[in-house]
């Protein structure tokens, strides 16, 4: 197999030989939990500096161009909130791709379908918290918000954890060793259902298709972090309370499963079954059981951003997975399929690139391309990789296999 | 759908052993066989003509099609029969119900660009998600230079002041066909080119990304340059000029007293249309069949195989592939510029993921790879989208204004909320219809024998396992 779930970190990724799994490594749990954090603020750090540094650069090119306005002044007033507004949506993105990643790198499949186990999470989340607003439970003080929407978290977790063992079980195990077109196929399929399923169930219930998510705590405050002194005014760099709850909790879920995955027994048998699962099943791993975990983790992620989703764009909807999912299947080709570092390193990047591409194309081509290119973007981007880098920015091998 | 195995069985089919074909062929074998299918076209014609509205009897006519496909007699006297219900049968019944002429229609359009999408991923295995964008590209050819659109290129959508002189004449529509043609080939180059290296899955994705960049470019061409029109769309499209004598002279008077009805100019465009439909997809099953057997068809065969033992054979494999994406684009780029002629409106949403979707799913419900296959999907999805879904919102609709309650559940039709609307749920029969297939018959209802052998080597005690990496996994794990 070529294409192992790499044990993290980037100086591994490029050098570890083919009998890496052999050597008994002993893990320290402290250093499992600090490295990656390491990794995403040197990502974070790294991957901001460059994007504003190409997006000065291009106001300054750019700049005599139009004469109706200064275009580094604008650039450079809305930089810091863009910047922030692209971490948020990375962060996200990160956490999807860890799903199509984990099962990539298990079955070298890509699950059309993730983008569709992320929405089931997004309304199992909603859902929940209406119930409660149902039942007046939302007028609750600050400290039970936040426990609410941790609640909320781990019910999108577990309903789409099980959801993607589930589509596993009836749609994808049956196919395994057919020719590789049809497992995709059936995956498209189940994307497709999932969809509609969504909404019949939607309408059914409550007569329409989306939900909002109800709105309560103090959630939409925002937190000043500093003030940008300006010519003769002065800019408030501000972030939401919940943009900031969903970097931490998207923060805690790439650590956790970086831990899961790198320091734990289960995490060395999903890598040993990624690593080549004939071999696996002689050393006694039941590799059924390791994949169908593999969709559960990776389901229980999508779940998690789903619901920070539907929180961050209060709504959620039977269709919104198919762009995310899309968007966090590049940002997992961009890092590196298979490679967990990488897709969080993808999803930064990504994110970061949307939130740019959104905010400046605008002003950069004077009106004549709007924010909606900002999806074409994410697809030129995800051609140009495939192009050029099969394997990714963090990847070491080709993974494409026929 | 008769013609291209006629052709490669018709030959020997008076010799052939029938033990191991299909029950419907066997029942129909001998020389009963053409007097009940005839039996069959005549007495569901007559009720078809007595009932122009029932969707059952329109099911029926377009099974006869399958029923002929499905004789194992001369392939002459099948072309025949079939003809027949074509040119002869479905207009006639199309005089009492027009509808039914539009069903022919889009049966024949979408089948042409399963064809166009079989052979890409049917006969050169490349899995195109974005298949729609080449209809697309031929549509909006047709609608920008057969529209006013070129006089408001430079007015945001809805300002621009109408003219009533159209930049081309009506009759441009027949070159513009082959310039279709044209720019669908080369938008599939274009996509092909930098993909080439990508196989499988890779592919799948990004070729699902170039669809979506031609919608959204669709959507947001109104500026700088109005090209497009953005979102609302184009119209109105020409269509093509057709001779007086068949739009207001005697022709149209004589077929409003054979059927009792008003047979207008709208009428007669949708007989044309009907026909040059039909005319271009009995085109591409020839040109597809003759391709298939041909030296591009067993290379395209040869690197949906292997690719490696593909190139090391001889097979260019560059140009194999690009004449692949080519080829199947301009199908389906002519195809568009007759749709936007017919619908003489384009707009963005015509071209959505759900479009490419249900073409996929045409060609792999009929048979990957094979042509009456794709075909026979075509006219399954089709019909199920246009008319069986339609059909049950509408009775849900009525049911919806009576006072009945809904068995079992005993609550009133009534408030049964309206977005339960059968039309609104093709993605979920879509979605089915794929896993289903993909499960339990991959090669589709009528598969190709290549990839019936491929399919089902399992079947066979003697063959080695498929893959014996899978055997062993589904055999040690437990659960």
């Amino acid at each position: 197999m070529t294409n192992p779930i790499d044990a993290g970190g980037a100086a591994a990724v490029s050098t570890m030989p083919a009998s890496a799994p052999l050597r008994v490594r002993r893990t320290n749990p402290i250093k499992e939990i600090l490295r990656p954090l390491g990794q995403l603020l040197i990502f974070v750090l790294g991957s901001s500096i460059v994007m504003a540094l190409i997006t000065v650069a291009l106001a300054l090119i750019l700049r005599p161009t139009r004469d109706d306005m200064d275009m580094l002044q604008i650039t450079l007033i809305l930089l810091p909130q863009v910047l922030i507004d692209g971490l948020v949506l990375g962060f996200m993105y990160a956490t999807i791709a860890l799903g199509y990643t984990m099962v990539y790198g298990v079955l070298e499949f890509i699950n059309f379908a993730h983008g569709e186990i992320f929405m089931f999470g997004a309304f199992a989340g909603v859902e929940l918290l209406l119930w409660i607003e149902r039942t007046n439970g939302l007028d609750v003080g600050n400290l039970a918000a936040y426990g609410l929407i941790i609640v909320a978290i781990i019910v999108g977790m577990v309903i789409s954890g099980l959801l993607a063992i589930t589509t596993e079980r009836l749609a994808y195990r049956p196919l395994r060793g057919a020719p590789r077109l049809i497992p995709l196929i059936s995956a498209i399929g189940v994307s497709f259902f999932l969809q509609d399923m969504m909404r019949f169930m939607q309408s059914a219930i409550n007569g329409d298709f989306y939900r909002t998510f109800p709105d309560f705590g103090p959630f939409g405050k925002r937190i000043t972090l500093f003030s940008m002194p300006l010519d003769d005014r002065t800019i408030d760099i501000a972030i939401q309370v919940k943009s900031l709850i969903i970097i931490i909790v998207a923060i805690i879920m790439l650590v956790g499963l970086n831990y899961l995955v790198n320091a734990t027994r289960l995490g060395k048998a999903i890598r040993s079954v990624a690593q080549d699962q004939r071999t696996s099943s002689l050393m006694g791993i039941n590799v059924n059981r390791i994949i169908a975990l593999t969709f559960l983790i990776g389901g229980a992620l999508g779940g998690a951003a789903g619901v920070l989703f539907a929180f961050k764009f209060t709504r959620a909807d039977p269709y919104m997975g198919f762009l995310p999912g899309l968007k966090a299947f590049t940002a997992a080709v961009l890092g590196g399929i298979g490679n967990i570092t990488g897709a969080m390193l993808g999803g930064i990047v990504l994110g970061l690139l949307e939130s740019f591409a959104a905010a400046y194309l605008s002003i950069f081509t004077n009106g004549a391309m709007g924010a909606e290119y900002k999806d074409i973007l994410a697809f030129a981007i995800l051609i140009l990789i495939l192009v050029f880098r099969p394997s990714g920015l963090l990847g070491s091998k080709t993974t494409q296999k026929a | 759908m008769s013609e291209q195995p006629g052709k490669s069985s018709g030959s020997k089919s008076t010799k052939r052993d029938l033990s191991d074909e299909g029950l419907i062929t066997r029942l129909l074998a001998g020389p009963l066989g053409p007097i009940f299918v005839i039996g069959y076209l005549a007495v569901v014609t007559f009720l078809l003509y007595r009932e122009p509205r029932a969707l059952l009897l329109r099911f029926l006519l377009f099974a006869g099609l399958l029923l002929i496909y499905y004789m194992p007699h001369k392939a002459w006297l099948k072309l025949l029969l079939a003809g027949v219900t074509v040119v002869a049968i479905i207009p006639a019944v199309g005089l009492k119900n027009p509808f039914l002429l539009e069903i022919g229609f889009q049966v024949a359009t979408f089948a042409t660009l399963a064809l166009g999408l079989n052979i890409v991923v049917g006969f050169a295995g490349l899995l195109d998600l974005g298949y729609v964008a080449f209809f697309a590209v031929g549509a909006y050819l047709w609608a920008i230079f057969g529209s006013q659109q070129l006089w408001q290129l430079h007015s945001s959508p809805g300002t621009a002041t109408v003219y009533n002189v159209f930049p081309l004449g009506a009759w441009w529509f027949w070159p513009f066909l082959i310039f279709g043609i044209t720019a669908a080939a080369g938008a599939g180059m274009l996509l092909g080119t930098p993909v080439l290296r990508l196989r499988g899955d890779y592919l799948a994705i990004v070729t699902l990304g170039f669809g979506e960049v031609i919608r959204v470019l669709a959507n947001n061409l109104d500026k700088p340059i109005n090209l497009t029109n953005g979102p609302q769309g184009i119209t109105p499209i020409q269509r093509p000029p057709l001779p007086d004598f068949i739009l207001h002279g005697a022709l149209p008077n004589w077929l409003s007293q054979v059927s009792g009805r008003t047979i207008g100019e709208g009428d007669m465009y949708a007989f044309f249309f009907y026909f040059l439909a039909v005319v271009w997809l009995v085109f591409t099953i020839a040109f597809a069949g003759r391709l298939e057997n041909s030296r591009l068809g067993r290379s395209w065969t040869a690197i949906r195989e292997d690719d490696v033992a593909a190139v090391a054979m001889g097979v260019p494999l560059r140009r194999t592939k690009l004449t692949a994406f080519a080829i199947g684009a301009a199908f389906s780029g002519a195809m568009g510029v007759i749709y936007a002629a017919n619908r003489t409106f384009v707009s963005p949403e015509t071209f959505s993921l759900t479009q490419s979707i249900s073409v996929l799913v045409m060609v792999i419900l009929g048979g990957l790879g094979s042509i009456p296959g794709v075909v026979l999907g075509a006219a399954i999805v089709t019909m199920l989208n246009i008319d069986v879904l339609q059909t049950l919102s509408l009775q849900l609709s009525s049911l919806r204004q009576g006072t009945g309650m809904i068995p079992l559940i005993g609550v009133p039709w009534a408030e049964l909320p309206t977005q339960l609307d059968p039309a609104r749920y093709q993605r979920l029969v879509f979605g089915l219809l794929l896993i289903i297939m993909m499960i339990f018959r991959p090669e589709g209802i009528i598969p190709s024998r290549r990839r019936k052998l491929e399919l089902h080597e399992d079947d066979d005690p003697l063959a080695p396992p498929a893959d014996s990496e899978n055997v062993l996994i589904t055999s040690t794990g437990g659960d």
